[in-house]
């Protein structure tokens, strides 16, 4: 059996009792060193999930456990030190003067010992090519600098639970594609648990399994073959599947029998030398 | 207004210990009326570049020039005001253009800073936020109780108001949901071409540089390394590659099935729906049997 690290049962919440619910009766578990993608329009309530998780916000209906421990205002402090998130903003989320400074905040809050710190805030700012930036204030880099760096510090802090919030939006593809690489390693290394909020549809694809969200509804929980496999029905809640799916509907509209769901390249070329070795 | 820099190198800190040169040299011609995408690596230097059009920066070596407005390091354009009416400027994040206590009064403010009267702003308003896909129930909250993807609306909306003529976006989609991706987009391009708008797009979309730009500029670490149209720029996969850049999937996926059933599939910024098409074709003319 699989143990469970988040649970979410029957969750709701919203920002205020004169505002709407945002978050409608949403249970779902999240596994032990599985990568989850959360997906879902702009205002779905993935934000909102990400928060509720690490306490910055509390349900009025519904529990949520982490490690069997419900989430509340006593259990707050220990529940953080296992979560480490990056926001879709990461200004909101500096707090050191230089950027190294920054990296050693969040292992100071733990107490990792000095010794430690200097070594990951060597790798973990190598990890994410931003070693030659040590001592630059963090205000003073580029959209995609900061996020590369908001990355490194919750890299630092090794938590069982890494929430990354959009966190990649501002990267260019192959850097985009770098820091999963280096995510992933580090997810293999130290068996932590990934919960990715993207609408990057190739990074949805790497994931295990996928949660849809919808109007403050949990819409679908299945792995991404199975979700891109209803490409109507996603763009119709506003979402759309990656480009060799498109590419493989286009192909079943014009009479080609794929059947395989293909999501990358060499899976549509297979299909599509197998269909024609047939004709 | 055409946009022109000469030899514009833009230097942070200039003067101190961490001076640091994040434009060099460099040059290029926009005439009025084109959609011109900038793409280069994370810290190649776009959005400094960015600031110089509406004068939020002005050069420290060399000469922006924007209609008549002239920048450099000792010219500052006595009407950076009416600069500013004319070129609107969507930043990166959308938190750092807006403050206001709501979303209504975020979006007015631009207009009414420029004098715009009342009525026009609100006819404005009633116009430009159904088309930013932004919910009207939202317009009396604060951009800050707004979900990321709203923010990034609002902030496009608080721009559009203003009814620039030239529009500079640096990743205005980022943050939005695929279908928002596509609207938003679909919807500056309408506007760049009924209003015969100049438009400065800065995306890390290849898919996009090729949808909707006529002319594209990649910086590389400060400076200029490549322009030219979107189907002879992106072709290059060795320079692009060079530069942590890719060509966009389509093309990818062409010269893959080339490598695989050696038929070439030539790209002219097809639909996927016209690829598709010549696939089919394609495999007619290719035997595996052999
Ligand atoms: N501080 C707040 N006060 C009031 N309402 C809020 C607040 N933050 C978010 N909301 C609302 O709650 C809903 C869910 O927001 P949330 O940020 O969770 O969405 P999201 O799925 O992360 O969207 P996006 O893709 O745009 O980031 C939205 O309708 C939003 O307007
Ligand atoms: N305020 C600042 N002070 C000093 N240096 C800066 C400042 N802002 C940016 N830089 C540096 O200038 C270079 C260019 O930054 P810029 O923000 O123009 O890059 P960019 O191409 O927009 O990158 P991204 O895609 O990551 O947004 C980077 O190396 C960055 O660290
Ligand atoms: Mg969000
Ligand atoms: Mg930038």
């Amino acid at each position: 059996m699989r143990e469970a690290l988040v649970e979410f049962r029957n969750v709701s919440f919203r920002y205020g009792e004169d505002q709407p619910w945002v978050l409608k009766q949403v249970s779902f578990t999240i596994y032990k060193n599985e990568w989850i993608a959360i997906i879902g329009h702009n205002g779905s309530g993935k934000s909102t999930i990400a928060k509720l998780m690490n306490g910055l916000l509390f349900p009025q209906e519904g529990t949520i456990l982490i490690n069997n421990v419900p989430v509340n205002e006593e259990t707050i402090w220990d529940i953080r030190k296992e979560v480490g998130m990056v926001f879709q903003n990461p200004d909101n989320q500096f707090v050191g003067t230089t950027v190294q400074d920054d990296v050693a905040f969040g292992m100071e809050n733990r107490g990792i010992p000095r010794e430690e710190m200097v070594k990951r805030i060597d790798e973990t700012l190598t990890a994410v090519g931003m070693e030659s930036y040590r001592l630059t204030e963090p205000h003073r880099l580029s959209g995609g600098q900061k996020q590369r760096v908001a990355i490194a510090s919750v890299l630092a802090i090794s938590p069982e639970l890494l929430i990354l919030d959009e966190a990649t939006a501002m990267l260019d593809p192959k850097g985009r594609m770098e820091i999963m690489q280096t995510v992933s390693n580090v997810r293999e290394r130290l068996q932590l648990t990934l919960l990715t909020i993207t609408h990057d549809l190739q990074e949805v694809v790497q994931a295990e399994r996928v949660i849809v969200m919808n109007e403050g509804e949990k819409w679908k929980e299945a792995s991404p073959r199975e979700i891109f496999a209803e490409k109507k029905e996603l763009q119709r809640i506003g979402l759309d599947v990656p480009f060799i799916a498109t590419l493989a509907e286009e192909l079943k509209q014009q009479g080609m029998p794929i059947t395989n769901e293909p999501l990358n390249h060499e899976e549509l070329l297979e299909d599509l030398w197998t269909l024609h070795s047939k004709m | 207004m055409d946009i022109t820099f000469k030899n514009v190198s833009y230097i942070y800190q200039q003067n101190t210990p961490f001076a640091h040169r994040a434009i060099d040299n460099i040059s290029f011609h926009i005439p009025s009326g084109t959609f011109v995408a900038i793409i280069g690596h994370t810290g190649s230097g776009k959005s400094t570049l960015l600031q110089h059009l509406n004068g939020l920066v002005r050069p420290s070596e060399g000469e922006v020039k924007i209609g008549d407005f002239l920048l450099s390091h000792e010219h500052k354009p006595k009407n950076l005001m009416e600069l500013r009416s004319r070129v609107g400027v969507v930043f990166q994040y959308p938190e750092h253009q807006l403050f206001e206590e709501t979303v209504a009064k975020d979006i007015a403010f631009g207009p009414e800073n420029f004098g715009v009267e009342q009525a026009e702003i609100e006819q404005r308003i009633k116009e430009i936020v159904p088309a930013v896909g932004l919910s009207e129930a939202l317009l009396a909250r604060s951009p800050f109780e707004l979900s990321g993807g709203q923010m990034r609306r609002a902030a496009i909306a608080g721009v559009l108001a203003v009814k620039p003529e030239i529009l500079v976006l640096d990743e205005p989609t980022a943050g939005l949901d695929p279908r928002g991706q596509k609207e938003i987009m679909d919807m500056f391009y309408d506007l760049h071409q009924q209003q015969k708008l100049t438009t400065v797009l800065v995306t890390h979309s290849m898919e996009d540089a090729v949808k909707y730009a006529d002319h594209v500029i990649i910086l590389n670490k400060g400076t200029k390394y490549m322009e030219g149209k979107p189907e002879e720029v992106f072709i290059q996969q060795e320079a692009l590659n060079q530069v942590q850049l890719d060509m966009p999937e389509m093309i990818q996926f062409m010269q893959a099935f080339q490598a695989r059933f050696g038929t070439e599939i030539p790209f002219m910024r097809q639909t996927v729906e016209d690829l598709a098409v010549q696939i089919q074709e394609a495999l007619k003319g290719v035997d595996v049997h052999e």
